[in-house]
């Protein structure tokens, strides 16, 4: 599947990066040679295997529902950009909120 | 013997015995950094203050007849990857420059327990992507042995410390072979633990079903003595293994006799440096005089190792960095810029128009980003997030985990023939900076020995096997089953036993560029 | 109030179509009743001051790693089990992937391919038969966690969004219909059974007001036409809907709003992409939201700091068995066990595990339901609203009520007498008993009772000529004067003494 320079823009706002059009350029002549070498993959025949995600298996971890510390509200705050005090702060959100 | 260049065993022992103080070894370490740095630039961040501090606490401790940790007053440098408490954690990149973690790494809060003394955070590949520490945002490591020559990546800061003896032992992580590659091109022992052995709490993430946090020494000794200290269950890291600890600094003994070690033809292909490849094979014949029998075994699918590795990684990167996105912490772009230009477009409008409110924030997020990464970093994400886009998963991503399970099969049946996979670490000695840098894939071949350890969650340790005809070192590797650190531990420290490739020190008396 | 009135299906000459079904599912999301979030041991306590529920596994700090909480697990499976789903043997997470400030982690961790429940059911109907019951599918239920908030104020200006991200990582579970419901009436009702069952299960509190349920409901219309066809409008996803109430007007005004937009346009589902409206409440409209073009493209893959749950036969039944009884087997139960009827057992199991509990002592020591039920419904009730106290707090406990209706049946108090020593028991928290004699009420004398009703008959000669001459009522008009003399009296016992008298006369 060759890579286009279209897809390469559309990648890049799914991944909220921008990308000068000097660099989109270079962006897709790299993703271009890494996407063919990592085509090389489909010389094997992989049906019937089951993917491997996680390496060794594990199963069933879980933690009891008992309270810990909490950070303070100013270690919550201390490494944000932008706050109030009370608050982090962003560039005003309009419209709905996200998904959930 | 001059406390730089003592083990991190015969430093915790002298310590202990009242011989020298923790005082003494740390300055010993943070003046041999002062002089040293500037040229290697293996450290991000020197806490003289705190090191001096912990080492004080640590003599008058011992003056009082308090009992002291197993590492007290042994030095340790920390690779920037791994969180450290109000001390810069940056993970070599400006998106992290000024951040400051509230908490501690599982293994540095171990450490501190182990009153080991962190002299500092060193230099890395950018978020641990690279093979070469060229792609860290504040200036790459030059090798000690050559300055002109890269130390291997990810760990490239921590590999040129410990081989500079910067400090005995450092902390490293390794999730294509950022750990054992490094070593191998720095002439020093490095250990990927098994997958789970060690927490993840605290290690900023790179791929999390590969990374693993693991010791960096001069000799295998040492690394058993770390690993002893941060290795364990943390209920904190929902991958981490429940299996005891073995007390890996007491199980050097046993001899080899019997140990059955794999060779892979397929690994001695043209793209192998001869030097290496002759050094690989001595260091062989090396285990076969110490008891160990040597087997030829096929690892078939070995070869996509690497396109598999560089489909599965870029896929959980692209996930584990979206995070930075200079909401919470990290940087954030100068957002009055955008909102200037945008007022300038909107006193044309009546309204605020939300489309273009929405849309300050998404510049921000691209600019951010954009400013806050650097070009590997920003190339893995952009290849992640394209194979696990809409229609992509099932073709790359997928397809990559089917590869992945047949590559761990592969590690199964050899492990029914053989106790350990011996082999080259990396194809070549260290290769000039600036070598590889004009070529993305070129960098990523040179994790061609190292990355199905990672796919298969095994063990690995490489150690200095040989130096080259112009002095640079070569490396070998050792594989392992799924928690035979021991076993690991024991074959590498048997074969420093027999010989000293891994006592040469760089001279780097000689080739300091500054007096 | 501002609605839109429902349109009526007509039939007219362009597009000759005779009625529409409304089709209705609904997306629910509900906070569990965990004490500390999904990954993290932060606390879930609704109110705390903004950013005080942190930690950096929720604030999805470097080198933070999530472990997923076994209550809240659990919690699911019991909801998930009562709504006859099918539970996973192997259940898996996976992130879903979207940039907005109130997602820290850039990504959420939910469930994907393999959730760990599906393929559910739950029945919903009208004990007052305005429709007939209805079985809704659920096809799915599966766990994640939350996100923070993000707050606005436009009508200062503000250049900023505030966040606060104290929700983040708070369980919850999604529970996901099929299109089995037919009107906003049903839908609403179904709501109102969901939620009881999972409050009955100590699952959620379902407060929409707290935020701990929330509904999405997709809408659309089938409407047949003449050439035998269905014609489908395109489904709209209502959101915002703050209330039960809300969902049941919205989905009211969306159906008349796309009936009329289908008789303007004919645009049948797949012509456009699914919409999205909000639910404007004070207007009583549903507005169309911006199409987020690329917020589809979640990138969805297996999270791979989590490893993946098994649940045997074993623990399933380990974890379901301590769960109680569902509403619906209660309703049955009382029914049948209390001899009430359909609509009683429903009122009362609408009141919660507490208050049948306090029935079920309250009929036990009556030996009667039926008594029992009224009381509860009526008086019990009253009285809890009244005072605006919960049952479980209620200062009158069931074996004090019984000994005050025990006394109405044996005649020494009427009904009207016990209502004020109920409310005097309820203010005080003392017995019948020692209420009654403090307000002075006590049981009259035959005696006394007697030279009573002699005096009114002596005082009343027009009362006993027109019970004479065969109005028996008129004796009525002799209680109050009964009650005014001695407010003790029976009124019953008084009448029945003063026709007798009447009658000897």
């Amino acid at each position: 599947m060759a890579i286009s320079r279209s897809d390469v823009a559309k990648v890049a706002s799914l991944a909220r990066l921008e990308l000068s059009n000097v660099e989109l350029d270079t962006m897709t002549r790299d993703l271009q040679g890494i996407v063919g070498f990592i085509s090389s993959l489909d010389e094997l025949d992989t049906s019937g295997v089951e993917p491997l995600a996680h390496p060794l298996g594990t199963q069933n971890v879980f933690r009891e529902d008992i309270p810990t510390d909490s950070l303070s509200l100013s270690e919550a705050l201390q490494s944000a950009p932008r706050h109030d005090g009370k608050y982090f702060l962003v560039p005003a959100v309009l419209g709905e909120t996200g998904s959930a | 013997m001059h406390p730089g260049d003592m083990s991190a065993c015969e430093i915790a022992g002298a310590v202990a015995r009242g011989d020298i103080s923790a005082f003494e070894c740390t300055q010993a370490a943070l003046s041999r950094i002062d002089r040293l740095n500037g040229s290697i630039n293996a450290f991000l961040h020197i806490d003289a203050e705190g090191a001096i501090a912990s080492a004080r606490s640590i003599d008058s401790r011992r003056a009082r007849g308090e009992s002291l940790g197993p590492l007290a007053g042994v030095p340790i440098a920390i690779k920037d990857v791994l969180c450290t408490r109000n001390v810069p954690t940056t993970c070599a990149s400006k998106m992290l420059k000024d951040f400051r973690p509230p908490y501690d790494a599982f293994v540095v809060e171990r450490l501190r327990t182990s009153d080991a003394v962190i002299v500092g955070k060193t230099n890395m590949d950018e978020f641990a992507m690279g093979g070469s520490n060229e792609n860290s945002a504040f200036g790459p490591v030059r090798n000690p042995w050559d300055l002109s020559r890269a130390p291997g990546g990810s760990s490239g800061g921590s590999a040129a410390c410990v081989a500079a003896g910067m400090s005995p032992i450092a902390l490293g992580s390794d999730t294509g072979g950022s750990i054992r590659q490094p070593a191998g091109l720095c002439g020093i022992t490095g250990l990927k633990p098994t997958y789970g052995r060690v927490s993840r709490r605290g290690l900023i993430a790179f791929a999390s079903s590969l990374d693993q946090v693991g010791p960096m020494a001069r000799s295998a000794a040492d690394c058993a003595l770390v690993l002893e200290t941060i290795a364990g269950h943390d209920p904190g890291d929902s991958t981490s293994l429940k299996a005891d600890v073995p007390p890996y600094s007491r199980l050097l003994e046993e001899s080899l006799a019997g140990v059955r070690i794999g060779r892979v033809a397929a690994h001695f292909t043209e793209g192998l440096n001869p030097e290496v490849a002759r050094a690989v094979d001595e260091a062989f014949a090396v285990f076969r005089a110490a008891g160990a029998t040597i087997h030829d075994i096929e690892m078939p699918h070995a070869r996509w190792g690497v396109p598999t590795y560089y489909l599965v990684a870029p896929c959980e990167a692209s996930s584990n960095l979206a995070r930075y996105d200079g909401v919470h912490f990290g940087h954030r772009t100068d957002t009055a810029q955008i909102l200037a230009s945008h007022a300038a477009d909107r006193t044309q409008k009546n309204n605020i128009d939300s489309d273009q409110a929405d849309s300050t924030l998404v510049e921000m997020y691209r600019k951010s980003r954009a400013e806050g990464f650097g070009s590997e970093v920003k190339r893995r994400i952009m290849l992640g997030t394209y194979a696990l886009s809409a229609g992509y998963y099932d073709a790359y991503y997928l397809k990559a985990l089917k590869v992945r399970r047949l590559i761990r099969q592969d590690y199964l049946n050899a492990f029914e023939k053989v106790d350990l996979i011996g082999g080259p670490v990396s194809a070549t000695a260290a290769f000039p900076l600036g070598e590889k840098t004009g070529d993305p894939l070129s960098m990523y071949l040179v994790d061609l020995y190292t990355v199905t350890a990672n796919l298969a969650g095994v063990g690995g340790i490489s150690f200095p096997c040989g130096l080259s005809a112009s002095g640079l070192p070569l490396g070998f590797q050792l594989q392992s089953p799924a928690l035979a650190e021991p076993l690991l531990l024991r074959a590498a420290d048997r074969f420093q036993r027999i010989t000293d490739w891994h006592q040469r020190r760089p001279h780097l008396e000689g080739t300091l560029q500054q007096p | 109030m501002m609605m839109a009135a429902a349109s009526q299906p007509t039939t007219s000459a362009t597009t000759d179509v005779l009625s529409y079904t409304i089709v209705i599912g609904l997306e629910v999301h509900v906070q569990l009743l965990t004490r500390t979030k999904l990954f993290c041991g932060c606390s879930t306590a609704f109110g705390a001051a903004p950013n005080t529920q942190t930690c950096p596994v929720c604030l999805g700090l470097p080198g933070s790693l999530p472990v997923m909480n076994h209550e809240a697990f659990i919690l699911a499976v019991r909801a998930a089990k009562a709504l006859s789903c099918r539970i996973a043997e192997f259940t898996k997470w996976d992130r879903k992937h979207y940039f907005y400030p109130d997602l820290p982690k850039g990504y959420q961790i939910s469930q994907f391919d393999l959730p760990f429940s599906s393929d559910g059911k739950l029945l919903v109907c009208d004990s007052k038969g305005r429709f007939a019951p209805r079985t809704v599918g659920i096809v799915r239920v599966h766990l994640e966690e939350d996100a923070g908030k993000s707050i606005h104020d436009e009508s200062t200006g503000c250049a900023d969004s505030r966040i606060d991200l104290n929700r983040t990582g708070v369980p919850l579970m999604e529970i996901v219909t099929q299109p089995d419901l037919r009107s906003p009436q049903e839908a609403r009702a179904w709501l109102n059974e969901l939620k009881l069952l999972l409050v009955y299960l100590k699952v959620s509190d379902c407060n929409m007001q707290e935020g701990s349920l929330r509904v999405d409901a997709n809408i659309n219309l089938h409407i047949p036409l003449p050439d035998g066809r269905i014609a489908k409008t395109p489904i709209v996803e209502i959101k915002n809907v703050n209330s039960f109430r809300s969902v049941e007007r919205a989905l009211l005004y969306e159906a008349s709003r796309q009936w009329d937009e289908f008789n303007h346009t004919h645009a049948e589902i797949g012509s456009s992409p699914k919409q999205t409206r909000g639910w404007d409440d004070p207007a009583g409209v549903t507005r169309a939201q911006r199409h987020k073009e690329e917020s589809s493209d979640y990138r969805y893959f297996p999270e791979p700091d989590l490893v993946p749950v098994t649940v045997s036969e074993t623990e399933l039944s380990l974890m379901t068995s301590a769960q109680g009884e569902t509403p619906a087997l209660l309703r049955s139960r009382l029914e049948s066990q209390w001899s009430i009827s359909a609509y009683d057992a429903d009122v009362l199991v609408n009141q919660g595990i507490a208050f049948v509990g306090y029935f079920e002592r309250l009929a036990t020591i009556l030996s009667d339901g039926k008594s029992a039920s009224n009381w509860m419904q009526q008086d019990v009730m009253r009285m809890l609203n009244e005072n605006t106290v919960a049952i479980e707090s209620f200062p009158v406990r069931a074996e004090g009520l019984a000994a005050l209706i025990a006394q109405v049946s044996s005649g020494a108090f009427d009904t009207s007498r016990a209502r004020d020593i109920f409310s005097e028991m309820v203010k005080t928290g003392r017995s019948a008993a020692e209420v009654a004699a403090s307000m002075g009420i006590a049981d009259v004398g035959d005696d006394e009772l007697m030279s009573l009703c002699r005096e009114l008959v002596a005082c009343n000669p027009k009362i006993v000529a027109d019970v004479k001459g065969g109005k028996e009522q008129a004796a009525a008009g002799l209680l109050g004067q009964a009650k005014k003399k001695n407010p003790n009296v029976n009124p019953g016992k008084v009448r029945q003494l003063c026709l007798e008298l009447i009658r000897a006369m």
